[in-house]
């Protein structure tokens, strides 16, 4: 074959696979959570706010990707108050820091002098242009976030159901909701590189949405969504090689035709079965 | 002066949310192993008198008491049933997950739930008649189950008060009757409150009747007249059963 033949002989591809398997158990984990608590789009928020904040760092001779975690933190709080304090005003709110972030981002980007940024990779990423550096830092993120669920499962998921509960439970409902909406706003700003800004949302919420099809609870949401992760990862990567496809945006339409498909399989079978 | 240690005491209530008074002037006293029934049209403020009760919202006025303390500073001594349509169906948790989200106060730490703890979700279940239905997902079961999970979520805190937020909207009729029967059971050992909007069934079974809109429009120890009925729905209700010893 081909395509592991290449696997063998360049470096890129084999820091692709191992991305993908790394970018997977971060998206899987957190998209886990997107998906029950339904937090999609303050996640496409948090994520477009990231480009202002690359922007404005370039802008100034700073790293993007320090710029990229402080945007990211900051619309999380911010959203994330929004949403518990005036829930009315959430979709507003995440619509105009959304477009906010971006046209930050791109006045900022088209004044940096003498530095051509290419725009494209960070709207749409690369994942064969990963680095080792990426791969530590994904890493890192990992353990983080495995570490954070493993700790604070029952806590998050009380939160995630049953607000109220959670709070007459003693659970302390605004800070866990912030946590994770910052340990989403992380996985966020570590996958921007991988498949961009735009296409980000879709590695986070289709894993997860595909296994909630068939497993009914959140830890297996969570492992499921990783292991189809990678499996979307390695196999978009597959596919786009030969026809020198986008790599991100194949892996998106696969795991995107695999969710439709998962839907209209069980549509089906749901019509065969009898009435009870 | 009022006994300190009385399950709730509201004095002299106000709520205001977004400019406009929720409630004003509540004032309600309800006594150890009451069985208390807040009926009112929708909007009328029920569900935030609850939550006043429950500390998780703050009147602008007035006093609120629960067993002598704060709202809020009593942990475990009220079991909270909250409106069962408002959840999301699909959320993936089972049955037990949910009857022990009831018992993560009591935990530390890690809050990792103890062997007592899934004992203790066990018996809650068997004590609403559902435990065969322990391992279920909350997607597959009816209203009336999942209205019985919540209730033993509430319970498994062994709490002294009880408190329901129309607990049978949206079951059958047998169900309803059914979970009426269960909360007269349980109100041997606990104080319990509920709202609802449906009147027929309610007052066969509570002890007591106080009918809210914004303000406590019948105080509860008073007669409930029909009248009263009529202009809360404006229409006239044919079947105002209001036979407290009534054996249904």
């Amino acid at each position: 074959m081909e395509f592991l033949e290449a696997v063998k002989n360049y470096p890129f591809l084999q820091n692709a696979l191992i991305m993908g398997v790394l970018s997977s158990i971060a998206c899987g984990t957190m998209g886990a959570y997107v998906v029950v608590k339904r937090i999609s789009f303050i996640s496409g928020g948090i994520a477009h706010a990231v480009l202002g904040g690359m922007g404005v760092a370039y802008f100034f001779g700073f790293s993007p990707m320090a710029g990229a975690l402080f945007a990211a933190l900051f619309a999380a709080v911010l959203l994330g108050l929004v949403s518990l304090r005036a829930r009315e005003r959430e979709d507003t709110a995440i619509g105009a820091l959304w477009a906010t972030g971006m046209a930050i981002g791109i006045v900022f980007i088209s004044k940096t002098p003498g530095y051509n940024v290419d725009l494209m990779s960070y709207l749409f990423g690369n994942i064969l242009l990963v680095s080792a550096g990426d791969l530590f830092w994904t890493a890192l993120l990992d353990v983080i976030i495995l570490a954070a669920v493993f700790l604070f499962y029952n806590p998050f998921l009380a939160v995630c159901f049953d607000e109220e509960n959670a709070r007459l439970q003693g659970i302390r409902v605004e800070f866990a909701y912030l946590c994770l909406l910052c340990l989403i706003a992380s996985t966020v700003v570590i996958l921007v590189h991988v498949v961009g800004i735009v296409l980000v949302i879709a590695l986070l919420t289709l894993p997860a949405a595909v296994a909630n099809l068939f497993v009914k609870r959140l830890s297996q949401i969570m492992v499921l969504a990783s292991v189809l992760g990678v499996a979307f990862a390695w196999f978009g990567l597959f596919l786009s090689y030969k026809p020198d496809l986008p790599a991100g945006a194949t892996i998106i339409l696969l795991a995107a035709t695999s969710y439709l498909l998962c839907l209209v399989f069980l549509a089906v079978r749901s019509r065969m079965q009898p009435r009870r | 002066m009022t006994d300190s240690r009385m399950p709730v005491l509201l004095e002299n209530v106000s709520f205001r949310y977004d400019g406009r008074w929720i409630l004003e002037d509540v004032s309600l006293q309800i006594e150890e192993k009451d069985f208390l029934g807040v009926v009112g049209p929708n909007g009328s403020g029920k569900s935030t008198l609850l939550k006043l009760i429950l500390g998780l919202r703050n009147p602008q006025q007035g006093r609120v008491l629960v067993y002598g303390n704060r709202p809020g500073e009593t942990q475990g001594w009220i079991g909270y049933v909250p409106q069962h349509l408002a959840f999301d169906r699909s959320f993936p948790v089972s049955v037990t997950d949910v009857v022990l989200m009831g018992r993560l106060g009591r935990t530390r730490g890690l809050r990792r739930y103890r062997p007592e703890d899934r004992s203790a979700a066990i018996e809650a279940l068997r004590d609403v008649g559902i435990e065969s239905l322990r391992e279920r997902g909350i997607g597959t079961l009816s209203g009336g189950e999942l209205q019985r999970v919540f209730i033993a979520r509430a319970l498994v805190s062994n709490p002294k008060l009880l408190i329901l937020d129309e607990p049978t909207t949206g079951v059958d009729i047998g169900t309803e009757k059914a979970i009426y029967e269960l909360l007269k059971e349980l109100n041997r050992k606990m104080t319990i409150v509920l709202v609802t909007h449906e009147l027929n069934f309610v007052s066969a079974y509570v002890k007591r009747v106080a009918c809210l809109d914004r303000r406590l429009v019948c105080h509860p120890t008073d007669e409930v007249p029909s009248s009263l009925y009529d202009s809360l729905y404006l229409a006239p209700i044919k079947m105002v059963r209001h036979d407290h010893d009534l054996d249904a």
